[in-house]
């Protein structure tokens, strides 16, 4: 009996292989995005020596982290990196503004079950969202597996999130995962793989979120198992040339019996709303233990929270309302589809009549160089996964993780607020 | 003599190099030796020499996958960093640098700023009173790749990744 990440590198090793094990696997898919391709095209080509990449269709390039450009240096280094991917005639190429890797080449039917992903991105954990096993490397490991497509791995034990009932109104997948943080602490998965059980109900984009935040405690990949038929849970149809593309979803498969190092249980139905606060992820409380906090500026985005399920949630509850004086909100949509979805149904415009803004699909502020960046003293309330002191601009400034409920409450009142408590105290203009 | 730099538990990326400090956002790349700890502690990049030794509490290398933070700690001349868990992605950045990494918590036996000498082959720490510490030994196929100056090299040599020989 195996859990998702041991059938997965089974099948990737061409052999049966059990945690502990290290495997030489081949991988299904690389993904490289702007601030690191510079990079990895020179230790491809001047430290391994190769000319080509191992297989142009399965080598994704994302401009997602400097997007637009925000310097001469930063346009240049996009400028090589377009005429890089030309010359090696690689097929997936998404430029400015088609959004952050993660949901782009899940969107794309790029990042399928049973897949093995690896991204020069910690955050690849996201493709666990379609049940593939996706991880971050570095520059190195990046090149070689462009190079080789193969790469080399410890397989991790697993941690089990089992989550069971429902969530209340005003909590969702991303309370869930920060509670995990806080229980699991920031090293708690630490070489090992997450499964979230129990999160069938949850949409792709919402599963992303938990996926994503797995790399906060540490793990190499964050699995939610291959289940779409309940609601919304809609897996985008796979590129008909995509090789070894969508293995049914039976093909893996929750097993009984599969060894977990670890598990932890939640009940959503008694999950508040959880807040990361100032500076580690896993420095996480319940909003009603933390008495009253001011907030400067609110951020929606990232490939944690800027999905449309994202927008929509911060919709319903900013419909009609204005934000607080003074407060900015910032929403920086995941991909250009969540963005296009949101013009489509209005829910752009209902965040737009609110006050807030919109910037350009991709990463944003997340990483602190463009779009949104924190001056000393600032607190923003950000839905992405990272607090860490300095990481969206200042190391003086303070930044709180919490869900995009959350944001849409916080951005009416100015502080950190309950999303149930909008309702009663901020009737609708009329 | 090496410099020991204590360092506390949870260190991530963003405290090593923040992402502003990236070599994508530099004019001149080899500046990045003048940002390992620009933020969070500001006397590292001017005063660590050569061969200094990192001491850290738990989960170092937090966060990121960006080589960038272990390559500034290795143009700087980093001689080893001890720690009693590092994130996994810092730890295969640094051991595909050739940086060697030892697993062993060490913060409340030295003393930041004390000078020790660092036996690597032994994984043996001397200190300046004598103090014989002797760090666990990395499995064998991690020490294989340190012996070869890092994963590009090890491959380039024997055509396979660490812990399978095909």
């Amino acid at each position: 009996m195996q859990t998702l990440s041991e059938q997965i590198l089974s099948r990737a090793a061409g052999r049966t292989v059990m945690a502990g094990e290290v495997v030489t696997v081949d991988v299904d898919l690389v993904m490289m995005h702007d601030s690191l391709s510079p990079s990895i095209i020179r230790v491809l080509h001047e430290e391994l020596g190769a000319e080509r990449v191992w297989d142009p269709e399965r080598v994704a390039v994302v401009i997602d982290h400097v997007a637009p450009a925000a310097s001469v240096q930063t346009a240049e280094k996009q400028a090589e990196v377009r005429r890089w991917v030309r010359s090696q005639g690689i097929r997936y190429l998404f430029d400015v503004g088609r959004g952050i890797s993660h949901p782009v080449l899940v969107e794309e039917g790029l990042a399928r079950p049973g897949m093995v992903i690896v991204g020069s991105d910690s955050h690849s954990t996201a493709y666990g969202c379609v049940a593939a096993f996706g991880t971050g490397m570095g520059t190195t490991d990046i090149a070689l597996a462009a190079a080789t497509g193969q790469t080399w791995f410890r397989v991790p034990e697993t941690v089990l999130v089992r989550a069971e009932g429902r969530f209340r109104p005003g909590v969702s997948a991303k309370d869930l995962a920060l509670y995990a943080a806080r229980r699991l602490r920031a090293d708690g998965a630490t070489y090992a793989a997450v499964e979230w059980h129990g999160v069938e109900f949850l949409t792709i984009m919402e599963r992303m979120t938990l996926a994503t935040l797995s790399i906060e405690v540490g793990a190499k990949a964050g699995l939610v198992p291959p289940v779409f038929a309940e609601s919304g849970a809609i897996l985008p149809p796979a590129r008909a040339e995509v090789r070894r593309p969508a293995l049914q979803p039976d093909f893996l498969q929750v097993q009984a019996g599969a060894r977990y190092s670890q598990v932890l249980t939640v009940d959503l139905d008694r999950l508040e709303p959880q807040i990361s606060a100032p500076h580690t992820v896993d420095n996480v409380a319940d909003l009603s233990e933390l008495g009253r906090v001011a907030i400067d500026v609110v951020y929606l985005g990232t490939c944690t929270n800027g999905h449309y399920e994202d927008m929509a949630a911060a919709a319903r509850i900013l419909r009609g309302r204005r934000l607080a004086p003074g407060m900015r909100m910032l929403v920086v949509p995941a991909s250009a589809q969540a963005l296009q979805r949101a013009t489509a149904d209005g829910t752009l415009m209902t965040l737009l009549e609110a006050g807030a803004t919109i910037g350009t699909p991709g990463c944003g502020a997340c990483i602190g160089r463009h779009m949104g960046v924190l001056a000393p003293g600032e607190v923003c309330l950000f839905t992405g996964n990272r607090n860490f002191r300095g990481r969206m601009g200042s190391p003086q400034a303070n930044i709180y993780l919490a869900s995009p409920e959350v944001a849409a409450a916080t951005a009416l009142t100015g502080y950190l607020t309950h999303p149930q408590e909008v309702e009663a105290r901020l009737p609708l203009e009329v | 003599m090496a410099r020991v730099w204590i360092f506390g538990q949870d260190i991530n990326t963003d405290q090593i190099v923040p992402g502003r400090y990236a070599p994508y956002m530099l004019k001149n790349e080899a500046d990045l030796r003048n940002y390992p700890f620009v933020e969070h502690r500001p006397d590292f990049a001017p005063g660590v020499q050569p061969g200094d030794l990192i001491v850290a509490g738990n989960n170092f290398g937090c966060g990121s996958s960006r080589e960038y933070a272990p390559l500034a700690l290795r143009l700087v001349g980093v001689g080893a960093i001890v720690a009693p868990l590092f994130a996994r992605i810092f730890f295969r950045n640094a051991l595909n640098l050739g940086i060697p990494c030892f697993t062993a918590d060490l913060t409340s036996i030295l003393r930041d700023g004390q000078e020790v000498e660092l036996r690597l082959e032994e994984g043996l720490i001397v200190t300046d009173e004598g103090q014989h510490i002797q760090l666990p030994p990395p499995p064998a196929f991690l020490r294989d790749v340190w012996a070869a100056g890092g994963i590009v090299p090890f491959y380039r040599q024997y055509g396979h990744f660490p812990g399978e020989a095909r």
